[in-house]
């Protein structure tokens, strides 16, 4: 993290959501407490059904919690209807008027608010200039491509400067090329308006590109809040290591503890240091994870691990190495291919396994 | 696909019983003699007799009097029903507000009329009041679901997150109605309010029961007419009556598809 003291925009303060009653009783937030920060892009990821809309529409006033309270600047909005709060939402499909024009939709929030027709005028001018929608201004929506179609519905959300803006999967109904191009103009009008931007995928890599910060969830739970640099080098949880990315599980035993990091007794009986998790009670059996691309072959008989070369998979940037571990298992490195090199090993051979230091992480459960 | 042949035949044949007569009907309101049914040239003689027609005038002020009101009225009750069963979470005993509503569709007309004829004798009896308010009460409650059906459609067909889209604007529940979900729903409120008109003016037998004396709707003066002596001028105002039928449901249908 930056350091750098933020007010919260957004608090959720064990927020639970449950849906329907007895045997069809659904648990769709569970026990959620999460602060967003100020100016922040911030992204709920996880699976489907995990609670996603539903947190969000929470926070929007769509839906109110079952326990627990949402504050909105300090102020407790739980119960508060979704007109009296200054929350916009972009919608996944849209939802734009169809009887009006793209400038009458942008003009629709700041009408309701009782704007003057000269300031809605000038407001509806720039958020036009701000989505390069300036030329579409009295189209129909229905006359509109997709992703203009999507440039309104972000403009219009817009318009009254909400506090927090929603964007419930935005890009998921657009083409892979036009989805890019509007992962960086949401971050440039992210950056731009300065509005806190609470942001719902479950695609992995769009959350690590565009966030400052990821909320990763699973079954109505956030599992763990951190920068996409946290959360990708220093998973805490198995939910999280196995949803993002690719990730060696291996299993150790604490041979010793010191502050944030413990050693740690692999199967192999090496004993190497690795990163506790944050409040993690004392263990002696943890799993512990690296990433591929975080541990390199060495000679056999050298590094922390001993295996034989299973398979290797060549992909352009990066060659792939499953090694068949001697205490059993599988473990995958990531190599980069330099250029013109040539196969350093075979299939068959036996080599060593070099962790980076500090690439090792405990996993709390 | 194949042809069905047999099919066609019958398609065919039960098209000319349906509109021979009807074709018929509209010829002989040209006839320049007095039959109805030896032709003897043609005129618009007629229409002119059914135009200066005092008691056709009044009938005809009648009916749309009464289809005026009627339809209005049972347009209003209508849009607020279907949005109280569209936009709600489905309730206890909303089958039967359907069968309610629906209720003069299954309801033999004849055993409508004679239910509200006694009803509304009772009434008079105790208000005293002879008006035209019974037409127009028993018009309504029998055009409610011909207006609800499209008004219903529409609303269906309606993408419920726009009015959650609106709240998320500013818009209060009654700003969200009027500037979203009113004129969303507007064409099939057109439309519903067309389909009553059109039954309404049309209807014989509960307007036959109801009505006080001196109240004879367009279609049961002709009722009356046909006792008596038969002339074409009753075929001149079925022809004008069909025409105008005609073009208020292809307005109908023609709202209907431009929502598509
Ligand atoms: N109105 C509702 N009634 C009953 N159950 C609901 C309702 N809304 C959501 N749920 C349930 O709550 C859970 C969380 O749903 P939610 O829509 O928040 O998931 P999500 O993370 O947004 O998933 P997705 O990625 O598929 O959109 C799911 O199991 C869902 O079935
Ligand atoms: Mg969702």
């Amino acid at each position: 993290m930056d350091g750098s003291v933020r007010d919260i925009a957004v608090e959720a303060e064990n927020v639970s959501k449950i849906f329907g009653s007895g045997s069809d009783e659904v648990r769709a937030l569970d026990d959620v407490s999460v602060g967003i920060q100020d100016n922040e892009f911030f992204t709920l990821l996880g699976p489907s059904g995990c609670g996603k809309t539903t947190l969000l529409r929470l926070i929007a006033g769509f839906d109110h919690p079952t326990k627990g309270s949402i504050r909105l600047a300090g102020q407790d909005i739980s119960y508060l209807p979704p007109y009296r709060r200054s929350v916009n939402t972009v919608f996944q499909n849209y939802a734009l008027f169809p009887h009006m024009t793209v400038a009458q939709n942008i003009g629709f929030g700041l009408e309701m608010q009782g704007r003057s027709r000269a300031e809605v005028r000038e407001t509806v001018g720039n958020m036009l200039a701000l989505v390069r929608m300036e030329a579409l201004a009295n189209r129909r929506t229905s006359q509109i491509s997709g992703g203009q179609q999507q440039r309104v519905a972000l403009a219009r959300a817009l318009a009254p400067r909400p506090k927090v803006l929603l964007l419930d999967e935005p890009l998921s109904a657009l083409d892979y090329k036009l989805r890019k191009d509007m992962q960086i103009e949401l971050k440039r009008l992210q950056h731009e308006t300065g509005i806190t931007f609470v942001f719902v995928t479950h695609d992995q890599e769009e959350a690590l590109t565009m966030s400052d910060r990821i909320a990763v969830m699973s079954s109505g739970k956030i599992l763990q809040v951190g920068s996409p640099r946290d959360i990708y080098d220093r998973p805490s949880e198995r939910f999280v290591a196995d949803f993002i990315g690719d990730t060696n599980f291996l299993e150790a035993e604490v041979a010793g503890k010191e502050g944030a990091t413990a050693r740690i007794r692999l199967a192999s009986g090496v004993e190497v240091e690795a990163d506790l998790p944050s409040g993690m009670a004392d263990a002696r059996q943890v799993t512990v994870v690296i990433r591929p691309e975080h541990a390199a072959l060495a000679p056999a008989g050298q590094g922390e691990l001993q295996g034989r070369i299973a398979n290797i998979v060549y992909f352009g940037t990066d060659t792939h190495y499953h090694v068949d571990l001697d205490t059993g298992g599988q473990f995958t490195l990531r190599l980069q291919n330099p250029r013109g090199g040539r196969e350093l090993h075979g299939e068959g051979e036996p080599v060593g396994i070099a962790f980076e230091p500090g690439a090792l992480q405990v996993l709390r459960d | 696909m194949k042809r069905q042949a047999g099919f066609t035949t019958v398609a065919i044949i039960c098209f000319v019983c349906l509109y021979a007569p009807i074709v018929v009907l509209v010829a002989y309101s040209f006839n320049a003699g007095e039959s109805i049914a030896v032709w003897q040239g043609f005129s618009w003689r007629w229409y002119a007799a059914a135009w200066e027609n005092e008691e056709v005038q009044r009938a005809a002020w009648l009916s749309v009097l009464v289809a005026v009101q009627a339809s209005f009225y049972a347009t209003v009750v209508a849009t607020m029903a279907a949005l109280a069963t569209t936009r709600n979470k489905a309730f206890r005993g909303q089958t039967a507000v359907f069968a309610l509503i629906n209720q003069p569709l299954m309801v033999p007309e004849i055993v409508t009329g004679v239910a509200l004829l006694i009803v509304f004798a009772m009434v008079k009896v105790a208000t005293g009041y002879n008006g035209l308010g019974y037409l127009v009460l028993a018009h309504t409650a029998f055009c409610i679901p011909f207006a609800y059906l499209p008004i219903r459609a529409r609303l269906e067909g309606m993408d419920l997150t726009l009015e959650t889209a609106a709240a998320d604007l500013y818009a209060t529940p009654w700003k969200t109605f009027r500037r979203v979900t009113l004129p969303l729903m507007w064409p099939g409120i057109l439309a519903g309010a067309m389909l009553a008109f059109v039954i309404s003016l049309d209807d014989v037998v509960i307007t036959e029961l109801v009505k006080g004396p001196g109240q004879d709707t367009l279609p049961t003066y002709m009722l009356g007419q046909l006792r008596r002596v038969v002339t074409p001028e009753i075929n001149a105002i079925s022809s004008a009556l069909l025409a105008v039928s005609v073009v208020i449901v292809s307005l109908f249908f023609l709202l209907n598809r431009k929502r598509g």
